[in-house]
Parts: C-alpha cells; sequence; structure tokens
C-alpha cells in the first residue's frame, strides 16, 4: 500500500506538526519508502509470541516516601515562552465562538 | 607540553594528577586550547563551558592539596553529549527546539560525573533529539570526522566521537538507542560502548525511544572507556527502570586482557550483502587473532536478525511520537505564532512545524501511523513480537557461546551529504548495532584496523548477555592490546584529518622536535577549515 499526501496531512494533524504544501510530497514519498521497508515485519511468523515492551523485565519499584526540596515556581517558570502572575501565560484553549 | 597532556589517556590524566606531576587546571587548559585550536574545523562542540571548568579543575587540585583522597578519574576533562541536562550549561538536544534551555537541574550522570571530580568542557554535538546517525540532523550543522574532514563522524552521539579521536577530550558520554554510541565510536576510530540497558541512569536525559535510551563511554582506550563506565553507572532511585544490581567489575575486566578458552560466535546474519569488503576484511582478520589468542570461535545463526532494523524504526518512532509530545510550546523551549489571536492548538502546531527538523518530523509521523487504530497490530504489535523473537535469538546464542562478535557497521564513515536526503540509506546505518537495543543486552566497538579500500576506521562489535558488560570489556582489552604491538603505535596516531598524523608511531608523551604542535594548523588543518564553511 502506498501513503498519500491526504494521509500525510491527517497524521500531521494528529502529531500537531503544521507543515507546509511543499513538504507533504516530500514526506509522502519518504514515509511510503520507509513504512514499505518495516512492514517486513510482517512476514515474521509470530503467532502465539508474547509482545516485548521493555528490553528488560520491568516491575513495580518502590522507595521510601523522603521529602525533598522541591524546585520553586521562579525556577520552573524560568524558561517558560511566558509567564504571568507566578504561572504559565499559554494562549487561549477554547475557541472564540 | 601543553599539546602532549591532549594526547595522554584518561587514566594517565588521573595518576598525573595525583601524584602532583601536573595540575588538573593545566590539563583543563591544555583541552581548552585543543579545542579552541581545532573546533571549528570539527565542531564537535555545541558548547564550551571555559570558567565552570576550570572553576572544577581547581576544586580538584585544592582537594589534592588538602589530602582529600581522589577518585579514579578526577581532573579528567570530559565531553557531554547535549542531551543531559546540566544546571550550568545550555541543553538543547542539537534542535532548535531548545535553544538556548537552560535546565533547571542536573541529569544524574551528570551529578555523578561532577561528584567523580571529572571536569565537565562543554557539551557536545548531536542528531536533532538523537535520532540519525551522522550528526547531520542537528539544527546546528554537522561534526566532522577527525580522520577525514569530508566525512560523517556517525551519529547520534557524532560530536562526542568527534571530540574524543580530535584529541578535544580524553572522554566522553552519549547515548544508544539503536547504535548511536558504538557506530560513532566505530567510525571515529575509538571505544564506544552500550551498556546493559539500566545499567546507566536515564534521570535528566532528554527521552527519545526509552525503552531503548542508554547512556555510556566513549573513550580512546579500552581501560578509559572501563574507568569512566563504573564512574558513570549503577542504580539510581529517580529512573525506574534502573537495574539494582552491582555495576558489573569492567576495570577488572580491561585489566584482564585474556580470551583464552572463551567462545566467541561470529554472528552468521551480520554479514555479507551491503557489507563494504574493507570492513568485511578487517572483521575476519580480528576473529582470526582472537583464535590465535587462544578463543573458542563458533559460527553462530540468529535468524530473526535481519528484521531488527525494520522492528526497530516502527518501535523507536513509536516511542519517540510520544515523548516529543512533550514539546508543546507551553512551559519552556520554543514559542512561535502567540500573537493573541490563534489558539494554543495552534500556537503548539506552528511551533513543533518551526522547531523539529525534517528526521524528527518524519520519525514523529511515522510512530503516529505505526500506533493508529487499524495499524497498531500490524506494525507496532508485531514489531513488539519480533523484539521477543531477537531477545530469544540471543538467549539461545549464549547457552552456546560467551559473547558474539560482528563488524560495528557494515561501512566505513561516509561523506557528508551522501545519505542526508534517503532516510533509509541512513537507518542502514545501524543495521548491526539494533538488536542489543532490542535486547538490552550489553554490547561495545573497539576499533580492529583501517579498511584496506579507503583508510578508515573499522570496529568490531562485541556482545554480551544483560550485566554481563564485564565479559566484552576482557574481549576488547585482549583486541586492542594485541594489535596496538602488532601496529607499534596507537591506531589514531594515523589519523590524518587535522594534518597531525604520527606515521612513524610517536607514543603519546614523546614529542618530537621540530614537530608541528597539535595547536598549530598545520597545511591540511587550513585546507579543512576552507571547505567546512558552516
Amino acid at each position: 500500500m502506498s501513503i498519500t499526501r491526504e494521509e500525510v496531512a491527517h497524521l500531521a494533524r494528529l502529531s500537531r506538526l503544521a507543515i507546509g504544501e511543499d513538504e507533504l510530497d516530500r514526506f509522502a514519498g519518504q514515509l511510503d519508502v520507509i513504512i514499505a521497508a518495516v512492514a517486513r515485519v510482517q512476514e515474521v511468523a509470530a503467532d502465539g509470541i508474547p509482545p516485548t515492551t521493555h528490553a528488560v523485565p520491568v516491575t513495580n519499584v518502590f522507595r521510601d516516601d523522603t521529602v525533598v526540596p522541591p524546585l520553586g515556581a521562579a525556577a520552573a517558570l524560568s524558561q517558560a515562552p511566558a509567564a504571568e502572575q507566578g504561572r504559565f501565560r499559554v494562549p487561549r484553549i477554547l475557541a472564540e465562538d | 607540553m601543553s599539546g602532549e597532556l591532549t594526547r595522554l589517556t584518561a587514566a594517565g590524566i588521573a595518576a598525573s594528577v595525583a601524584a602532583g606531576e601536573v595540575s588538573a587546571v593545566e590539563v583543563t587548559r591544555a583541552h581548552l586550547d585543543r579545542i579552541a585550536a581545532v573546533d571549528d574545523c570539527v565542531h564537535a562542540f555545541l558548547h564550551v563551558a571555559a570558567d565552570g571548568a576550570l572553576r572544577a579543575a581547581r576544586a580538584v587540585d585544592d582537594r589534592r592539596a588538602a589530602g582529600e583522597p581522589l577518585g579514579p578519574l578526577a581532573g579528567v576533562p570530559l565531553a557531554l553529549k547535549d542531551v543531559f541536562t546540566t544546571a550550568d550549561m545550555p541543553t538543547t538536544c542539537g534542535s532548535r527546539m531548545l535553544a538556548g534551555w537552560q535546565p533547571p537541574y542536573d541529569a544524574t550522570i551528570t551529578r555523578r560525573l561532577r561528584r567523580a571530580g571529572i571536569v565537565l568542557l562543554g557539551k557536545t554535538n548531536m542528531d536533532e533529539f538523537a535520532m540519525g546517525s551522522s550528526t547531520e540532523t542537528s539544527a546546528f550543522g554537522p561534526s566532522r570526522n577527525p580522520w577525514d574532514l569530508s566525512r560523517v563522524p556517525g551519529g547520534s552521539s557524532g560530536g562526542s566521537a568527534a571530540a574524543v579521536a580530535a584529541f578535544e577530550a580524553p572522554l566522553a558520554i552519549g547515548t544508544d538507542t539503536g547504535g548511536s554510541i558504538r557506530q560513532p565510536g566505530a567510525v571515529c576510530g575509538i571505544v564506544g560502548v552500550k551498556p546493559t540497558y539500566g545499567g546507566s541512569s536515564r534521570y535528566g536525559l532528554v527521552a527519545f525511544a526509552s525503552s531503548l535510551d542508554t547512556p555510556g563511554p566513549l573513550a580512546r582506550t579500552v581501560l578509559d572507556a572501563a574507568l569512566l563506565h563504573e564512574a558513570m553507572s549503577g542504580h539510581d532511585p529517580c529512573d525506574s527502570t534502573s537495574v539494582d544490581a552491582p555495576v558489573p567489575p569492567v576495570v577488572a575486566a580491561a585489566r584482564h586482557a585474556d580470551v583464552s578458552g572463551l567462545r566467541i560466535g561470529v554472528v552468521t546474519e551480520l554479514n555479507g550483502e551491503g557489507y563494504q569488503p574493507g570492513v568485511i576484511a578487517r572483521f575476519t582478520e580480528a576473529v582470526e587473532l582472537l583464535e590465535s589468542l587462544g578463543a573458542k570461535i563458533a559460527e553462530i545463526s540468529c535468524p530473526h536478525f535481519g528484521y531488527a532494523l525494520p522492528a526497530y524504526y516502527l518501535i523507536a518512532p513509536s516511542e519517540c511520537s510520544s515523548n516529543l509530545a512533550r514539546f508543546d510550546a507551553m512551559r519552556y523551549g520554543l514559542r512561535v505564532g502567540d500573537d493573541g489571536t490563534r489558539s494554543a492548538e495552534e500556537v503548539m502546531s506552528l511551533t513543533r512545524a518551526a522547531g523539529f527538523g525534517a528526521e524528527v518530523k518524519r520519525r514523529i509521523m511515522l510512530g503516529t501511523y505505526a500506533l493508529s487504530s487499524g495499524y497498531y497490530d500490524a506494525y507496532y504489535g508485531k514489531a513488539q513480537q519480533v523484539r521477543t523473537l531477537i531477545t530469544r535469538d540471543f538467549d539461545t546464542a549464549f547457552e552456546q557461546v560467551d559473547v558474539l562478535v560482528s563488524p560495528a557497521t557494515p561501512t566505513t564513515a561516509f561523506p557528508i551529504g551522501e545519505r542526508a536526503d534517503d532516510p533509509m540509506a541512513m537507518y542502514l546505518a545501524d543495521l548491526c548495532t539494533i538488536p542489543s537495543n532490542l535486547a538490552g543486552n550489553a554490547a561495545i566497538s573497539v576499533p580492529c584496523g583501517l579498511a584496506p579500500d579507503d583508510r578508515l576506521p573499522v570496529g568490531l562489535q562485541i556482545m554480551a548477555p544483560v550485566l554481563a558488560d564485564d565479559r566484552m570489556y576482557r574481549v576488547s582489552a585482549a583486541v586492542e592490546a594485541a594489535l596496538d604491538q602488532r601496529r607499534g603505535h596507537p591506531l589514531l596516531d594515523e589519523a590524518n584529518g587535522l594534518g597531525e598524523a604520527r606515521p612513524d608511531g610517536a607514543r603519546p608523551g614523546e614529542a618530537r622536535p621540530g614537530e608541528a604542535g597539535p595547536g598549530k594548523a598545520g597545511p591540511g588543518e587550513a585546507r579543512a577549515g576552507g571547505e567546512a564553511g558552516r
């Protein structure tokens, strides 16, 4: 199967990437080649094989609930693109209408 | 004299500092001078912290003067990949998204290095968010290979590898997600180590693919790599995937360069078509060398290794698409288009389009595709099953042999620009290294000579079982000692990208009369500088 320009535009929307019209064709061609190559995993007979999600077995990890000094608001905000009244200032999150 | 200090090993520097033969400040100055002299050509560093480095060196000298005990690497300079947070230096990950970002805290590894008295010279260039095999995806321009400045130093930890190979630092730290330490180590002619997953902390490492990311050392000798391995490793309660077990005895193993009786398996699948003849020639010789040193060689088939690359390029992009969602333009990093009319979502999308380069965008979209409902089972789910089969291949192999060997890379360093517009060609650089990332076991690349067809370095990869990191150090040290003895000088003496080859094999520390010091630009260097044109 091949990846269409429209599918790339959809993936870009899901990925929150405002990519330009000119980039769509280039990414479509490249993603098509890459997806065709990685689809080779489907050749492997893997019925009944459990998936591995992590390189080494992961179990719940517990530690003592020790109080340590927090980062502090000033340090947390020091690299913010915009801050106001000791908080992160963000663009509007609701539609205008 | 100061030029020769940069030729010393880390172990040699630490011993000289501890003995009071040289001060840590002198050592640090020599490396800062070296960086000033050659980094315009090499471009290994994104940030050089001269003042901070000299302060840290002075602290080591003060501790020595006060009679305090010093650690085994105290006073040794190090180049840190720009993916670890540093409270006193910017951390950019080679991305416009984080240009100028000043983290409010140190990564665990950063903190451990400082505590060991290791002197942080600065932060090294890398492929953007560690996605790439050449440093060409860095938003700040590529680094260059000290063997040939027209070629890539590998990646993603290419700046770290180039810094060590160019004698700008005796030690560096990189991260290896699909080969990003071993591949640049191999093509720059130095030692690169991917420890067992979880053996080195990820806390404060900006995440690319969390189930694969592994910090590790780069050095010019196997012993130096082992010393750094021990200094940086160990359980970290801040990283929930950190292994709560003793660090394998890698320094003792590096000093025990003996392979007699060791069973070594040559992986059938990591050879043949697609491999450069000069790489295979040197690899085959290295295997013969190991046999002559008393190792028992067997050929071992790992039938699913051929599917490691496609599985990796589904798993890593899937994890990346999730991890990089944090770059949302709200709390740190770049924000564009916030003009009061646009919504948060519009600002987010514009920022991510402006802040990420093409490779990062490709991988985010590829991961988003692989995780989409309707495709999940056929792509991501299948890749995870292949991951299980690759781990089983390793398990079966390690029932028959103690370690596995292969070339570290299919080819030597390729020319800058050659693969930049062909993602699949670039991905093939990680062909041999990926299986150990998927299975989480330890693996190393150690130099095994120059390819006869292009006179560029070739790496021998040695793979050991999970938490048996010491075994690969033992094999590497034996290969290194035998090849150095046969050659009569370290391989890096032959590097001539900066016009400084020492063809008659002068040993470090023995300055020859009339020799142009490394600080002075030789003719080759001047020409290369003209070509660099960043």
